[in-house]
C-alpha cells in the first residue's frame, strides 16, 4: 500500500511545491537505506537436485556462516529495521540450527518467510509455524501435476509439497505461498495452480525462470516459448491481483500494459541476496563475482555493503539503456533482467534474452558460446540423489535460446524459490504503481 | 476521520525513515506501507504526542488546503490498522 496525500483532482500537481511526492519507483531506483526484499540463503546443502537450481545447491559449503554469525546478522537486520527476510538455500531446514535461528529472528522482530521443498515439515513443526505471526512459509512447486513438477524438481517432490501444504493448512496456517517457476511445461497449468493454492488457503507466487546456476543448463529447453510469454502476460493481466510476482515479469510489460508487481529491476536498489558464506549479491539470480558487492564478514558488515559498496552505488546510478533506449517499449521494460542477460552472455545494456519485441533472439544468435560466463560457484551433488528429477525426452521444438554451456552428467537441483519480492510488498507496490498515475483519491 | 479524534501508531507497527518519507510495517498484519512524504511521517509519529489528529496536523504545519488529503491518508492508515483509534482524551 502506498499512502500519499494526493492533491484534489483538478489541482495543479505542482501546487504542493517541494512536498509533492514523486513516484516511488524513482526513489527505488536510487536505492533505499535498507532493502525491502532481502533473500538470505542459509546453506548450499539440499536434499534435492532440481534441474534449474539458481544457486547450484547440493552440498554444504564448509565456509558457511556459523550459528553465532547468523545470530549477529539477524541483530544487524533488526538494527537496520529490515522488517523481514526471505530465507532460502539450498534447503534451509537441513541446517541443524535452522529452527533456533527462526526463533532468534522472531525474538529480534525480524519476520521470516522461508522457502522449503516441504520434506521436513512435520505435524508438530506445522503447528509451531502456524502459531507465529512472524513466520511465513513458501513451498516450492513447479507443476500442478507430478509429471510436470517431478521432471524438474525430483521424484516424489510434488507429493512432498502437497503433504506439507496439507499439514500447514490443518495446523491452521493461512496465506502460505506456493512458489512456481514458470516453464514452458507449466504455463498451461496456471489455472490449476491457482486452484490448488485456493484449496490450501495459500497464495500463488510466480517467478521467472532465470538462466542462473544450474538454470543455465536447462534454460534453453525450459524457458517459455514466445507465444507462451504472451499467454503468461494475458493470464497475469487477468489474475495478477491474486498472485505474487515480485519483479519477475517486468520485461513482459513491453507488451503494452504494466503488470501488477514491481515493474523495475530491484537488484541492489531494494533487493539483495546474502549467500550462505556471507557474500552479498545484487539479487538472488546473480550469484557471480560480477554482482558480488561485498561480504557481511567485512568491516562494517552488511550495512556497509548495502549503503556504500561500489557495485550497489553503480546499480543505483542512471543507466543509458544501450540499444534498448531507442525502442518504444523501453520505458515499460527498462531493458529487462540483468541476470538473464549476463548468464546468456549478453552485454548488460543489450535486450533481455526474452525480449517480447524479439530483439533478444537476434542478440542471442550473435553471442558466441565462449562469451557465456561460467557458473559463479557450484555446490551440486556429485552423484544422483534419492529424489532425482524424472527426466524424460522433451517433445516438440527444442531450445530457442542457448543450450547448456557446461557439460553436466548428474541431474541438478533447485534449492529454493527465493525470488526478489516478498509477498506483502508486492501487493503494496502494485497499489503504488496504480497510484503513480494521475492524482486520485488518497489512500 | 475527524480532526477531534485521537489516534496512535499501532503498537505492532514500526516506521523506518527513508529518503522519500518512511516505510511502515505492521508485524501483526505483515503489511508494508509506504508513507510518501516526510510531512505525513511527522504527522503519524506525532499522533502519540497529541490529544487530537488536528493538533498533530498543526504541529506538522499542514495547511488548511492540504488537510483533506492528509485526513484521507490517515483514514486509509486507520482502515488497515497501521494507526489505531484511541479513546478521546487518552493521555498523550
Amino acid at each position: 500500500m502506498t499512502l500519499t496525500p494526493q492533491p484534489r483532482a483538478g489541482s495543479s500537481p505542482g501546487a504542493r511545491g517541494a512536498s509533492a511526492p514523486r513516484p516511488l519507483v524513482e526513489s527505488f531506483e536510487e536505492g533505499l537505506d535498507a532493502p525491502i526484499c532481502l533473500t538470505w540463503e542459509l546453506t548450499y546443502a539440499c536434499n534435492l537436485a532440481c534441474v534449474h537450481c539458481l544457486s547450484s545447491s547440493g552440498r554444504r559449503d564448509p565456509r558457511e556462516l556459523s550459528t553465532a554469525e547468523c545470530r549477529a546478522l539477524i541483530e544487524d537486520f533488526e538494527r537496520m529495521q529490515i522488517f523481514y527476510v526471505n530465507i532460502g538455500g539450498g534447503e534451509p531446514t537441513v541446517r541443524a540450527d535452522f529452527w533456533d535461528l527462526l526463533d532468534h529472528a522472531v525474538e529480534h522482530h525480524v519476520g521470516v518467510k522461508f522457502s522449503t521443498n516441504g520434506f521436513r515439515i512435520t505435524p508438530d513443526r506445522a503447528r509451531r509455524l502456524a502459531a507465529s505471526d512472524y513466520i511465513d512459509v513458501q513451498i516450492s512447486l513447479d507443476g500442478a501435476t507430478a509429471a510436470v513438477n517431478d521432471a524438474v524438481r525430483g521424484a516424489g517432490t510434488h507429493a512432498a509439497a502437497l503433504r506439507a501444504l496439507g499439514l500447514l493448512q490443518d495446523a491452521g496456517m493461512r496465506g502460505m505461498k506456493i512458489s512456481v517457476v514458470c516453464t514452458r511445461h507449466n504455463i498451461d497449468q496456471l489455472d490449476d495452480l491457482a486452484a490448488l493454492a485456493d484449496r490450501h488457503d495459500a497464495t500463488l507466487r510466480l517467478t521467472r525462470l532465470r538462466p542462473s546456476g544450474r538454470g543455465a543448463d536447462v534454460w534453453g529447453e525450459l524457458h517459455p516459448r514466445p507465444e507462451q510469454q504472451r499467454q503468461l502476460y494475458d493470464w497475469l493481466l487477468t489474475n495478477g491481483e491474486r498472485v505474487l510476482t515480485g519483479d519477475s515479469f517486468f520485461h513482459l510489460s513491453a507488451y503494452g500494459q504494466p503488470l501488477p508487481g514491481l515493474n523495475l529491476c530491484g537488484a541492489g536498489r531494494v533487493v539483495c541476496l546474502v549467500d550462505p558464506v556471507g557474500d552479498v549479491y545484487a539479487c538472488p539470480f546473480a550469484i557471480h563475482e560480477r554482482f558480488r558487492a561485498g561480504s557481511v564478514r567485512g568491516a562494517g558488515g552488511f550495512e556497509q555493503v548495502w549503503r556504500h559498496s561500489d557495485l550497489f552505488t553503480e546499480l543505483r546510478s542512471p543507466t543509458s539503456g544501450g540499444a534498448c533506449s531507442r525502442c518504444s517499449a523501453y520505458d515499460a521494460c527498462r531493458g529487462g533482467c540483468m541476470a538473464a542477460k549476463f548468464f546468456t552472455g549478453l552485454p548488460l545494456d543489450a535486450p533481455d534474452p526474452e525480449c517480447v519485441m524479439g530483439h533478444g533472439q537476434a542478440a542471442l544468435e550473435s553471442v558466441p558460446a565462449s562469451s557465456r560466463p561460467a557458473c559463479g560457484q557450484d555446490h551440486s551433488h556429485p552423484g544422483p540423489v534419492r529424489n532425482a528429477p524424472v527426466r524424460t525426452p522433451v517433445a516438440g521444438p527444442v531450445a530457442l535460446g542457448p543450450v547448456s554451456v557446461r557439460p553436466r552428467s548428474s541431474p541438478p537441483d533447485r534449492a529454493c524459490a527465493s525470488g526478489p519480492l516478498a509477498p506483502r510488498e508486492l501487493t503494496l507496490l502494485t497499489e503504488e504503481r496504480r497510484a503513480a498515475g494521475p492524482p486520485r483519491a488518497a489512500g | 476521520m475527524q480532526e477531534s479524534e485521537t489516534w496512535r501508531l499501532a503498537p505492532s507497527a514500526a516506521l523506518r525513515p527513508e529518503p522519500f518519507g518512511a516505510l511502515a510495517y505492521d508485524f501483526a498484519s505483515r503489511r508494508l506501507t509506504f508513507l510518501k512524504t516526510p510531512t505525513l511521517v511527522d504527522v503519524v509519529r506525532s499522533l502519540a504526542d497529541h490529544r487530537t489528529v488536528g493538533a498533530a496536523l498543526d504541529a506538522a504545519a499542514v495547511t488548511a488546503e492540504e488537510r483533506p488529503a492528509y485526513l484521507r491518508a490517515l483514514d486509509r492508515l486507520g482502515a488497515t490498522g497501521l494507526i489505531v483509534h484511541a479513546r478521546a482524551g487518552s493521555p498523550p
